[in-house]
């Protein structure tokens, strides 16, 4: 849960005036016997997900629980390209090796 | 005068800056010796002019110059004379004149550990770190002087934030800084390689030891951030995936990855254009997390106050830079494949997926980090993307690249074979996983976030063990094995400590709210707390309360604890000041609530117990020495000049 | 072609950063718009007897005004409430939000009252209802008791020019 009036701190964790009043309000609503859900729903219903530091899952926020799969996707895809293409490689450009040769010479131990 | 003196000196800088930012440049491609040979004496120079402005603007502070704007709003009278010095970088301006110091330092260094270097590379890379300089300096002195007088002066001054009155924040931002600015090293390193055209292992070569460096500074600065936000926030936690906290994470990851790509492009030729990109990425990021967290676009803990013509400013000078260097890569990168073949388990592949890997995690962040930006300006509505998350999102990402981690280091180059790495490894392997499974049931039943993390943890450690032991069988021996090595090792223990620190708090830690009057007590990990009532304790420039809590346990009281709830005078903002008794298993963390009685005798009081929390930063410390005793490695001192001929005429194919 | 990309990626990152120069990141939208104005019942300021409720001005269009009498930037607002309430028709009502030092009625009496009715909003809990992040904020809701628009912040003349005036007349008040 966001402090709605701090610039970025949880709601457990803020000093703020409103916060501590939300808290109590919450503490309330637990002890009336409603469970995180139902608290969860007043809360958005009044202050709307911004409160939520847990973005819900709804089509605006696909992108948003979906891309670091897709960024570990293409990851994966591209490295199993690039690997394909380098393990028929089959001769590396004279230069090259002479190149590997003088930096492994100098390599002291 | 002072002040002025301070004004002056930065617009000398400037010009100084302009110098080295051009003439340079302009030498280099003309071959002219004459006005290459400027480039060195420039920022020599330049480094003086900022070193003497910064001191003037620590002057104003340390004798209390309320005529000057920055010192009113960011310093206080009663202020300790230690934090008087150090509000010199707590502002956004005074922190812009250390982000330029340090860039002058750097440049500085770069001029005198350069004499191994071609006279066109040296003028190139510093010409580049220059026009960087131009940008900095010209938004210091045009949006944010820190030297602005006030008129007519302040009596007294609004006060250091109260969270910044504290011994981590005195050395977090230089360090942090130096991190982030070090990478504009690495940065200038790859222009002039594009510029140039020689992208060559010889360029790597001299890359290397300075992004290291770079980084284990941004590491020893997220370290103290992450340290700071514990003790000082006044509720134990140590990351909250702030704005703040992923742009310095940001640059990091690309960082990370940078360093193990030069390694393949130094020693194999392969990944330079890749290579390149990451040296670009990387410095962006940093110049990222400057505009996000001095412009207003993201709410932050810890952001500067907000300024849209600032904001514009710095998008500009990010969008000249980035975006001019993007253009410099997509026309000049080499469009050749280098280097030479390797197979699925060769070094260079698992140094890849590292690298993939870690892209993808930075990715994430910004992801997460921008989306409430993007859904807003496209009109979706406001949105919150906190720690629940990136907890959930970093965490599966990362894991794979801890495994390999084990893997990637005892892998041969070019060719290894999965039935000889599985032989070598199946020990390891197999005493990892059963780490994993068994270590939670002695704690805490089965659970497979630590699971998972207790075997990661244990996989690395094992696998560095095994590194070491199969050097010495083939006759080394442990002092005579290279600094590049040890370095490597202690920062791989580094991580595996952290992350067996990370699952041991972030799943074993416990915590009670409660309420206490005099003489009540609580119990928590068999520890038993009881509040002895609270003093009012003046400090230089605050009232507190401070609090005592005994500690025992079996009837035996072991420590007592003060946490104070202070009020500051000047802003009258209250701040928690958490008691922490450190150790190296577990830590106990009492922090004072709000009182909640008319007479200030009973207080909401917090109690922690954070098992291994500790291992956290002296695994980041592990980080840290690991990348300082790599770049410290011999072949950095000596090799350098003999490489140049070969790798330069090899370069020319290329 | 592939060399391109990274600049590419830049550019739609810096035409985001350029549009979020101009938002507020801290401008909460209000989930209410379009929504029924949350239901309460309270004491009345200044007049023992009364109660207010939202039920009491169904079939008018009304601005509810949430302020507080410890609040700085109410202080600076309530001249401009002053002046409206003598200069068009519309009623405000001013609820008056954690006032634990009950001071708002004194308060009243010294510099006038723009409200036709100040319901006291002790505990805050009103407030919570209505989504209240800090004073003042101020509502527009119709006929029907359905919230129309909420603005965070003291009101000027000229934010009520541009941006209550036309949701007004919308509105056929």
């Amino acid at each position: 849960m966001r402090c709605l009036v701090c610039q970025n701190e949880s709601l457990a964790g803020s000093h703020a005036e409103l916060a501590e009043d939300l808290r109590r309000e919450i503490r309330e609503q637990m002890k009336a016997g409603k469970d995180d859900a139902q608290v969860i729903a007043y809360l958005t219903e009044r202050y709307g997900d911004f409160v939520l530091y847990e973005p819900p899952f709804k089509p605006v926020t696909w992108l948003l629980w979906l891309g670091p799969l897709l960024f570990l996707g293409i990851g994966a895809t591209a490295w199993y390209l690039i690997l394909k293409r380098r393990r028929t490689l089959q001769d590396t450009p004279v230069d090259e090796r002479q190149l590997v040769a003088a930096a492994k010479l100098l390599d002291e131990k | 005068m002072i002040p002025e003196l301070g004004h002056f000196v930065l617009i000398i800088a400037l010009v100084l800056a302009i110098i080295q930012g051009t003439l340079p440049l302009i030498g280099a491609h003309r071959g002219n010796v004459a006005l290459m040979a400027l480039a060195r004496p420039t920022a020599q120079g330049q480094f003086v002019f900022i070193a003497i402005a910064f001191g003037c603007l620590a002057w104003s502070f340390l004798v209390n110059d309320f005529s000057v704007e920055n010192v009113a709003r960011n310093s206080f009278s009663q202020l300790p004379e230690v934090y008087r010095i150090t509000a010199t970088w707590g502002s956004h301006e005074g922190s812009l004149l250390l982000w330029v110091l340090m860039l002058a330092f750097w440049t500085m260094a770069v001029s005198v550990f350069s004499r191994h270097l071609p006279d066109d590379m040296v003028a190139r890379v510093i010409g580049v770190m220059g026009l960087i300089s131009v940008g900095f300096l010209a938004f210091l002195l045009l949006t944010s002087n820190p030297f602005d007088r006030l008129l007519p002066p302040a009596p007294d001054g609004r006060d250091m934030n109260p969270l910044l009155q504290d011994w981590g924040m005195i050395i977090h931002p230089p360090m942090l800084y130096m991190g982030y600015v070090g990478f504009a090293v690495a940065f200038a390193f790859a222009i002039a390689a594009l510029i140039s055209g020689k992208l060559d292992a010889a360029w790597a070569r001299w890359s290397r030891p300075w992004t290291t460096v770079a980084w284990a500074f941004l590491t020893l600065g997220i370290a103290l951030g992450s340290w700071w936000a514990y003790r000082e926030l006044g509720w134990g936690g140590w990351w909250f995936w702030d704005p703040t906290e992923n742009a310095s994470f940001m640059p990091w990851l690309a960082g990370t990855a940078l360093i193990h790509s030069l390694a393949v492009t130094e020693k194999r030729g392969a990944f330079k254009a890749w290579t390149v990109l990451l040296a670009l990425t990387a410095f962006s990021l940093s110049l990222l997390g400057t505009f996000l967290v001095r412009s207003g676009v993201l709410s932050s803990v810890h952001a500067f106050a907000t300024d849209p013509t600032r904001g514009a400013f710095i998008l500009g000078f990010l969008a000249v830079v980035i975006g001019g260097s993007l253009v410099l890569f997509a026309w000049r990168a080499p469009k050749m494949l280098t280097g030479g073949s390797f197979n699925w388990f060769s070094r260079e592949a698992m140094l890849l997926a590292n690298n993939v890997i870690l892209l993808a995690a930075m990715g994430s962040v910004l992801l997460g980090t921008l989306y409430p930006l993007f859904m807003d300006a496209l009109g979706l509505g406001k949105i919150s993307v906190g720690p629940p998350y990136f907890n959930a999102v970093f965490v599966p990402v990362m894991a794979p690249a801890l495994f390999l981690m084990g893997i990637g280091p005892l892998a041969r180059w070019r060719d290894a074979s999965l039935p000889d790495l599985f032989t070598r490894l199946k020990w390891a392997l197999a005493v990892a996983v059963a780490t994993g499974l068994l270590l939670p049931l002695t704690l805490d039943g089965f659970n497979p976030w630590a699971t998972l993390g207790f075997a990661l943890a244990a996989w690395i450690l094992l696998t560095v063990l095994i590194g070491f032991r199969e050097r010495m069988r083939n006759g080394a021996r442990l002092a005579s094995l290279p600094r590049a090595f040890w370095g490597m090792q202690m920062a791989h223990m580094g991580l595996a400590l952290g992350v067996a620190g990370i699952t041991l708090v972030a799943n074993y830690e416990q915590e009670r709210d409660v309420r206490m009057n005099i003489g009540d007590h609580t119990t928590l990990a068999g520890y038993t707390f009881t509040f002895k009532g609270t003093t009012e304790r003046p400090g230089p420039n605050y009232r507190a309360a401070r609090g005592t809590i005994e500690v025992s346990k079996g009837g035996k009281t072991l420590y007592v604890l003060h946490p104070e709830k202070r009020i500051y005078n000047a802003s009258g903002m209250a701040m928690t000041e958490a008691a922490v008794r450190y150790s190296l298993t577990s830590d106990l963390y009492v922090a004072l609530g709000e009182p909640l009685d008319e007479t200030a005798k009973a207080w909401a009081v917090r109690v922690y117990h954070k098992p291994f929390i500790n291992w956290l930063w002296i695994g980041a410390l592990f980080l840290v020495v690991g990348g300082f005793l790599a770049a410290s490695d011999r072949r950095y001192r000596i090799a350098v000049k003999k490489l140049e001929a070969p790798a330069g005429a090899a370069a020319q194919g290329a | 072609m592939k060399r391109w990309i990274p600049l590419l990626v830049f550019a739609v990152l810096v035409a985001f950063f350029a549009k979020g120069l101009f938002l507020n990141p801290r401008e909460v939208p209000s989930p209410f718009i379009g929504k029924p104005a949350p239901a309460f019942t309270l004491p009345v300021v200044g007049e023992a007897e009364r109660t207010f409720s939202p039920a009491d001005m169904k079939g008018k269009v009304w601005v509810m005004n949430v302020w507080a009498p410890w609040c700085v930037s109410c202080r600076q607002e309530h001249p401009v409430l002053m002046a409206l309430a003598q200069s068009q028709p519309v009623p405000i009502v001013g609820l008056n939000w954690k006032d634990k030092d009950r001071e708002a009625a004194a308060l009243l009496e010294r510099h006038g009252s723009p409200y036709v009715a100040v319901p006291d909003d002790l505990d805050g809990k009103v407030g919570i209802d209505y989504g209240v992040t800090g004073t003042p904020e101020t509502y527009i809701i119709d006929q029907a008791g359905i919230v129309r628009l909420k603005h965070v912040g003291p009101i000027d003349p000229d934010t009520w020019k541009s941006k209550f005036e036309p949701k007004l007349k919308e509105l056929g008040a």
